[in-house]
Parts: structure tokens; sequence; C-alpha cells
């Protein structure tokens, strides 16, 4: 039989969702419209005058080699970012979910590295790999090889996806440490018995028992990588050497906040709102039909 | 005698004792922080004690960017400041601000204040100067590029530290004895383009921009893609890849290598004095810029950078009374040679400079008037006033990016400046649609 609770008429709900529903309207409806609003006019960055140029903003900046050739930034910037911070996760919470001894420790060490905020992560990565004086790059120079991501684009590309990723991997390792001990151990001792060796057991059993848990880490992780990124490209890099490290988000900040082009930045904005929607779509209707919960 | 001065004294004596709620405040926000912050308090501090009508309070807003910012949102949202330092690049976007901003000689004229824009040097303050000579915002802490010279390592090389380093191809010889010596960072420099191509182009008397640099009008276009520019990037781009010129960032990162001994040569603002002189272990000194000597009327003049102080519109005029008299102190020659003494900045009037040199300031640090020097040799001309650009510091961005094609190889000079001045072109006509 199947409990209901049935309210009767509809103040009081209302009343329950209204606080969610303010929320909303004022932190997401209201700003989203008002970029919405913005992005087909380029006002000058006081305020003082507005011209209507309907969709020319977007032409402006869909014309631009430059910003279309930022989606593909972005794109390998997130995909670098999400596998690199799961994969090495999802690595050290097998072993720690392995550990009998001292597994505290090891959880709470890993789990340092979240609280550095972004753009102090991105300081520290910057002193090790000075191109002049970092320890790191000494190191390298000792083996011969020359590091310098601020005329190598490749270089600096990784360096931004190291500092991105590093201060992720304790989010996510915590999530998959949870994940991986909610695993009912009677599944893989019979499996064990069975003869199953560990690579099996984790492709067969582990993996897919996981999938709820990787499923949400991947959307959490590329939005991470899409939004929150900024600080560390800010201090590291700040977009270059030429664009090569300039992400979507990076070029709204530089031509709202470094330009005062306010028109091009909202245009930017709602591109970004469109991709955003799209990949939730994406994520919900085709991987989440995967994920066994 | 005796009368005057017991009225005088009884006059003091009334108006220190008037509650501090007749004064009128006077906000200004600025973007110095640590020892020029600490000066810039100082000077406030001396100002509100030397009169008691206004008293000013000064707002560390953040950097640069996040100063002109902070000023934008708070006009927008009715909260401006009086005052408001904006760097020398942000000039355009605040003149063409028109509602936004009282231009200075305004501020002045209104006030009834003593105020002559002729004491000012020409080099200086022409860079917030309308093309007709009216002040639109005063100058507050203006450099030029210099050449600092590490003696030591000219020295362990085996080269005389007294080398001749005025011309290009001196420096290159230099560059190339240093290299052969096994140096490994002959030359740095900050600010690339600021230096190597605003700096190159007014110093060359060429144009950085058509229309007298944008000082007449924002239909300008980019012209840093002529003949002397390719040839000083070029040159630059060949360096980079002998080894001889090492680049390590866009901004002033550089810095710290010249400082801690490593490079020899560093092309920098002449305000990096204090940080130079406090921590080099070495023997250094300031040579001016070096040019190219086949150019026809070089050297002419370097430029400033640094920033300026924006009077905001839509104060009362009571503040506006403030505002000039804190102005006209902070031109004031005592002022304005301490703070060039302090500093590294170069002084704006001609009276600071002079007061300077009758203390005897350079005698006992010498090497600190090559700026002053370099910037008033010669009567600026349409070249080489200054450079007034919408979306500049988007420009300079675009610039660095392009010109670090060039310092890895990826692009021959020629063919990033072009690309330079087509991306930035578009900027600006963004720039001319916003404030048509």
């Amino acid at each position: 039989m199947e409990k209901r609770v049935n309210f009767k008429g509809i103040w009081l709900p209302l009343l329950l969702v209204l606080p969610q529903l303010v929320v909303t309207a004022v932190f997401f409806f209201y700003p989203a419209g008002q970029a919405i609003y913005q992005s087909l006019f380029i006002p000058d960055p006081f305020g003082l005058s507005m011209q209507w140029v309907g969709l020319g903003n977007f032409e402006y900046l869909l014309g631009n080699a430059y910003y279309r050739a930022s989606f593909v930034t972005t794109a390998i910037f997130s995909i670098l970012v999400t596998l690199v911070s799961m994969g090495v996760a999802l690595y050290l919470a097998v072993l720690a979910d392995r550990l009998i001894k001292g597994s505290g420790v090891y959880r709470t060490l890993l789990i340092w590295p979240y609280a550095v905020a972004p753009a102090v992560a991105g300081v520290l990565w910057l002193f090790m790999f000075n191109t002049r004086v970092g320890v790191v790059t000494w190191y390298l120079g000792q083996l011969g090889y020359d590091w310098n991501h601020v005329l190598n684009g490749e270089e600096a590309m990784g360096l931004v996806v190291v500092a991105s990723a590093w201060g992720r991997i304790s989010y996510n390792f915590l999530f998959f440490l949870a994940g991986l001990q909610a695993i009912p151990r009677s599944v893989i001792e019979a499996a064990a018995i069975d003869g199953a060796k560990f690579w099996t057991r984790f492709r067969t059993i582990v993996w897919p028992l996981l999938s709820p848990v990787t499923f949400f880490l991947l959307v959490v992780n590329i939005v991470y990588a899409f939004f929150e990124t900024f600080g560390v490209i800010h201090t590291i890099t700040s977009g270059g050497p030429q664009q090569t490290t300039t992400i979507l988000v990076y070029k709204v900040f530089k031509d709202g906040f470094v330009g005062q082009d306010l028109g091009s930045s909202a245009a930017q904005s709602v591109i970004l709102l469109v991709i955003v929607g799209i990949l939730t779509i994406v994520q919900f209707k085709f991987i989440e039909r995967r994920v066994h919960y | 005698m005796f009368l005057r001065n017991t009225v005088l004294a009884s006059v003091a004596a009334l108006v220190s004792a008037m509650p501090a709620v007749a004064q009128t405040e006077v906000e200004f926000w600025h973007a110095f922080t640590g020892r020029l912050g600490e000066l810039v308090a100082e000077q406030v501090e001396t100002f509100n004690a030397s009169q008691s009508d206004y008293k000013v309070t000064a707002s560390h807003k953040g950097n640069y960017s996040e100063t002109l910012n902070a000023g934008i949102a708070a006009f927008r949202a009715g909260e401006q400041p009086d005052i408001l330092m904006v760097f020398e690049v942000g000039t355009a976007t605040m003149m063409a601000a028109k509602g936004a901003i009282k231009p200075v000689y305004e501020v002045m004229a209104d006030a009834g204040a003593d105020f002559n824009p002729d004491d000012f040097i020409g080099s200086v303050n022409g860079y917030y100067t309308t093309s007709g000579g009216q002040m639109l915002s005063l100058p507050f802490n203006a450099s030029t590029p210099v050449l600092w010279v590490n003696r030591d390592a000219l020295t362990n090389a085996g080269i005389d530290a007294d080398v001749d380093l005025n011309t290009w191809d001196q420096v290159g010889d230099v560059l190339g004895q240093l290299k052969d010596a096994g140096h490994a960072c002959p030359l740095v420099t900050a600010w690339q383009s600021w230096i190597h191509l605003e700096n190159l182009s007014a110093y060359h008397n060429t144009p950085f921009a058509t229309k007298a640099n944008g000082f007449d009008g924002v239909d300008t276009e980019l012209a840093m893609n002529g003949p002397i520019q390719v040839k000083h990037i070029q040159t630059m781009g060949e360096w980079a890849k002998d080894g001889k010129f090492i680049y390590t960032g866009r901004r002033n990162e550089s810095g710290a290598n010249f400082r801690s001994g490593e490079c020899a040569l560093f092309t920098e603002s002449s305000a990096g004095y204090a940080g130079i002189k406090d921590e080099a272990t070495f023997e250094f000194d300031v040579r001016p810029l070096p040019y190219w000597s086949d150019v026809e009327g070089a050297p002419q003049n370097t430029i400033i950078g640094g920033a300026s102080l924006w009077v905001m519109a839509g104060q009362p005029d009571e503040e506006y009374k403030g505002v000039a008299a804190f102005l006209n102190f902070l031109s004031s020659p005592e002022i304005q040679a301490k703070w060039h003494q302090d500093t590294g900045y170069l002084p704006i009037t001609q009276a600071a400079a002079d007061l300077t040199k009758e203390q005897g300031f350079y005698d006992v640090n010498p090497g600190t008037d090559i700026a002053v020097i370099q910037m008033t040799a010669n009567a600026p001309t349409e070249n080489s006033k200054g450079i007034r650009l919408g979306s500049f510091d988007q420009v300079r961005g675009i610039i660095d990016e392009e010109l670090e094609a060039v310092w890895s190889g990826d692009k021959d000079a020629q063919a990033a400046l072009d690309s330079a001045k087509q991306r930035g072109d578009e900027l600006l006509r963004r720039f001319e649609q916003t404030n048509r």
C-alpha cells in the first residue's frame, strides 16, 4: 500500500516551497534574465547609455576565431581536469579502502588540499613551476628538460590542469571512498570465493555499483572545471601563453572586467548558460541510463 | 603686529575648536598597498593636518583594474567617491564617460583655485590633457621605462661596466658577449607592450595608432606594425631564440630575476628603483632606454605609465572645493619632490624637479634623474604625447599574446604585429560603437 500525505489547499505547500522559489528567482532567474537582456545591447561601462544591437554581440563573438578556439580549449581543459581528478581520486580511494590500519590518517591527509582556495593553489603550483626559480623546474632542468610554461602552451595547459585537479582530488576521494564502503562486503567476498581476482571483482562488481557516485562526480567535476577554475587560471597563466589556456569563463571575466565590454561579456554568459543546459540534459538523458542505482 | 598675531591665533583656536562635523569629507579611492600605500596615507594625513575645512579619507580598493571596476560599480549605484585613481590605460574609458567625470580643469576653475597647467611637465601631463591642452585628470604616479644594468654581471663576463649602451645595436653586441661568456640571462624585460612597442614608437617619433595615437578621436586604428616596430620585435625574437633575451611573463615577473642578480640587463619602469635599491646585492646603474640610431629623430622622448586621479561627477560643490584643495596640495613642489624621491616616480611639476635637484638628491643617488631627462629632453610630438585607446588593457593583452608567439618562434614579427593590429582594431571599433 502506498502512503501518501495530501495537503488541503494550495497555501501551505506554496509557503513551504516559497524559500526555495525565492532563492531561485533572486539568485538565478533575475541575473540570468539580466544577462539575456544586456546581451542584446552594447552598454557603456558607467551605465550612461545603451545601444540596441539585437544579436550583434553574438554575431561578433561567433565570428571571432579566437572565441571559437576558446570552446576547444574549454573542452580539452574540462575533460582533462575531470579525468585526472576522478582517476587519481578513485585510485587513492580503492587503496585507502583496502587499508586496515591507519586509514584515518591517510584520509585526513588526502582531504587537506580541498581546504585550499583555488587562487592559493594556483600560487603554490606557480611557485614550484616558476620558470626561473621554481623547485620542480630546477629538477627538470637537472634531468635535461627545459620547463617554460610562459611560452609553451602545452606545458601551461598541463600546469593549470594539475593545479585545478589537485584540490578536487580530495573531494572526489571522499565520495569514492564512501561509495566503496557502501558496497556490501558479502558480495565481494562471495566473488572472491568464486575465484574472481581483484581486477575482475573491480570491473564486474565494484565499478557498476559505484556508478551513481561516479555519475554524480562527473557532473559536479565538469561544472567545477567550467566555472570554478577561474582563480587557478588567473593566478598561473592569465589565459596565456597566446590564448592556450583562455577558457570560456576566463574570457567572460577578461571582456567584462578588463575590457569593460559588458555587452560581449553578457552574451558570453548567455552562451555559457546554454552550454551548461545542454551538458546537463546530455548527462541525465544518456549517461544516467547506464547508471545502476 | 601684535594685534594681528593675536587675531590670527584666536582665529586658529576657533577653527581648531570647531567640531569635526563641520569638515567636508572628501573620499579618495586608490590602488596602492605596501610602502606606496603608507606614503599615500602619509600625504593624506599631512593634508588633513594642514587645514581644517576638509577631511580626505583614503581607501584602498585593490589593484588598478579592481579599483577602476570598484569606481564604475559605485558610480552605477550612485555611491561614487570624489577622487578615483585610474591607471593610464583606463584614460580613454574615463574620458569617454562624460557624464561620470568632472575634468580637473573645471574643478579647479569652479573652485577658483590657483592652478596653472603650465607648471606641469608637458610629457607627464600630456597623457591626461585634451588636444586643446585642458587637464582632465591629475597625474599622480608616473614613471617611464629605462635600462637597468647589473654592473657586476658585465664585469664578470669581461665587459667594461661603463660600456656604451645607448643604442640597441650596442646592446646587441653586449648581449652577444654575455652569451659567449656563458651568461644564462643576458636580458629580461617587464611590461613588454608598454616598453617595446608603445615607448619604442614614441621614442622614435613613430605613431603607435592613427589620429595622434587616439588623442584626436575614437575612430583611431593601431599602427604599431610599421618597419621600426617590426625590426625591433624581430631583433628581440632572434635574441629570444639565441637565449640572449629571456621571457618571464607579461607583467613585471622579471623584476625578481634582475634583483636576485640572475640577469644582466633589464628594461623596466624607472619606478623599479625602490625595489632594486632595496634588494640588489650587486652594483647596478640606470641608463636611458636604448634606441635605434638609424632612425631619424630618435631619441624623441619616452611616454609615461602609472595612474592619474579622476574627479567623479555628481558630488556637492562643497566637496569639489575640497578636491581642488587636495589636488593642489598634491602638486605642490614639496609634496611632489618628496614623492619623487621616495618612490622613483617622476615629479609632475618642473618646480618639484628643480627642488629635488636643489636638495642634492640626484648627486647622492646617481641615475635617478635619467628618467626625468629622458622625458623632458624634447618637447613631445603627437607621437610621443601619450596613447589614448579604448579597451587599451585588452589591446595590450592581445599584443602580449602575439609577442609570445614571436618569442616562442611560432610567428615572425611582421605576422604577429599585423595580427595584433587587426585584432586590436576590432576592439577599437567596438569601443567606438559604444561611445559614438
